[in-house]
């Protein structure tokens, strides 16, 4: 059980944003480019310098070494980058319980990097994240580049892990039909604000 | 030894005048940078003979720091001359001469104090030229290393912050671009020491030997030379790169590229 609390977050002339994620709560996050959405994620893991403070429940971003909140709040990036010469060397243990989940075999861990697809990378991504066992996923666009099944099976995979871990989800998405299937409560980057654009509860 | 003329030494200078001209023939484009080299390199070594003239009529230790403090700014500016992508600020300077003075200054006095010997301990017909073979290897070392290690961490960015929203720290995230850069600066000593006296012929060795050292004794210092240059050079590198990798992130593990500058053509 963790709730994500952002607090007064100013980075790179923008903000402050304030936001507060319950557990198990999935939140969806539009605005146009250049809005901040990245830069936003990327400020609550903690990779560019910022004012304010995020926590999980009590335990704050500046609390603790930078790496150990890394590993608390997962972050997605929309472009995601590879440097060993295969799959599992990016992977503590070649046993990955979610493999099948996202149409993989064992096999893939035998695979080089050059070989993927831009959308196997995308989810295999995913899964090098879930190692992790993130208490926070920071989605960017986790299923930009899948076709319709593999983005069914990206969303049902990530509901499972929440439903395990009971995880608050921050989730950049263009796409509204998207947002209304992953999300209840959905937010907005605008003219330097967040806003919510439609919340419904349970 | 037989000594030289001026004469013998314009004879010389016609190869490198047929050299300039056959690459003006060929547009290679270097024969101006060639001739300015050569012209230097002339400017320069006659009036470092002077000075060591003077240096050892008179063995006074400011003089001798004096020397030694213009040399080290020399290599500073050269470090800082040879970087693609710089330190902004102080740092910029200030890395290659710190890590420079640490190694090169150090490695040369405990040579003349423990190993050489000499009387006084910087009588300058040792201190000099140590140093300054010291300084000149440790020079190119570090301005290849750093410019390693720059360019890999502007290069490679992606790849070093991916790994640090994994969880990774910032020597983790690192490792191995540091690695690469340090090896870069010291694989042309180790390749030396691996070839010496098989292909190339140190030299400073071949210099004793022609004015007349005999070859064991100017081997002896060859060897000296080499393991001093080998360490001064590798804990010059590995100060370099420590100090500019803690400049390249900040204390939360952050990479800050915001730290480097272009150089501007």
């Amino acid at each position: 059980m963790a709730t994500l609390s952002i607090h007064k977050l100013r980075f790179q002339q923008r903000g402050p944003f304030s936001l507060r994620i319950e557990s198990e709560q999935s939140v969806s996050l539009t605005g146009p480019s250049g809005a901040g959405k990245s830069l936003l994620l990327r400020a609550i893991a903690d990779l560019d310098p910022h004012q304010g403070d995020c926590a999980i429940d009590d335990q704050t971003c500046s609390g603790m070494p930078a790496p150990q909140w890394r590993r608390f709040v997962g972050l997605l990036p929309a472009k995601n980058v590879w440097w060993f010469d295969t799959v599992g060397e990016h992977f503590d243990n070649h046993e990955q319980p979610w493999l099948a989940n996202l149409g993989f075999d064992t096999d893939v861990m035998r695979w080089t990097v050059s070989r993927l697809s831009t959308g196997e990378q995308q989810r295999l991504a995913l899964l090098r994240l879930l190692q992790n066992q993130p208490q926070v996923l920071l989605l960017d666009e986790p299923t930009a580049s899948l076709d319709a099944e593999n983005t069914q099976r990206v969303e049902q995979l990530i509901a499972e892990y929440q439903a395990a871990q009971h995880c608050p989800i921050l989730w950049v998405t263009h796409d509204p039909e998207q947002a209304t299937r992953i999300a209840r409560r959905h937010l907005a980057i605008k003219d330097n604000q967040l806003r919510e654009t439609g919340s419904h509860s349970l | 030894m037989i000594p030289i003329t001026p004469w013998d030494l314009a004879i010389a200078a016609v190869l490198v005048l047929l050299l300039g001209l056959t690459s003006l023939r060929l547009q290679l484009g270097i024969t101006q940078s060639l001739f300015i080299a050569a012209i230097r390199t002339t400017v320069q070594l006659l009036l470092i003979g002077l000075v060591l003239k003077l240096l050892f009529d008179t063995v006074n230790l400011y003089f001798i720091a004096g020397i030694a403090t213009i040399m080290l700014a020399v290599a500073s500016r050269e470090v800082l001359a040879r970087q693609q992508r710089r330190f902004s600020g102080w740092w910029s300077i200030g890395l290659g001469s710190v890590s420079m003075f640490i190694s090169s200054f150090s490695i040369t006095l405990f040579a003349l104090w423990v190993i050489i010997g000499s009387e006084p301990w910087y009588s300058p017909q040792y201190a000099i030229p140590l140093l300054g073979m010291l300084l000149g290897n440790t020079m190119n070392g570090v301005s290849l290393s750093l410019d390693r290690l720059t360019h890999g961490a502007w290069q490679q960015r992606d790849i070093i912050e991916q790994r640090l929203m994994l969880g990774a720290t910032r020597n983790e995230a690192f490792l191995d671009i540091r690695k690469q850069s340090i090896r870069a600066g010291m694989i042309h000593i180790i390749n030396a020491m691996t070839t010496a006296g098989l292909v190339n012929l140190p030299g400073m060795m071949t210099g004793q030997i022609i004015a007349g050292s005999p070859p064991v004794e100017a081997v002896k210092y060859q060897i000296l030379i080499m393991f001093l240059i080998a360490s001064g050079t590798g804990f010059g590198i590995i100060t370099a790169v420590t100090l500019a990798t803690h400049r390249l992130f900040d204390e939360r593990h952050r990479l800050r590229l915001d730290t480097l500058t272009v150089k501007s053509k």
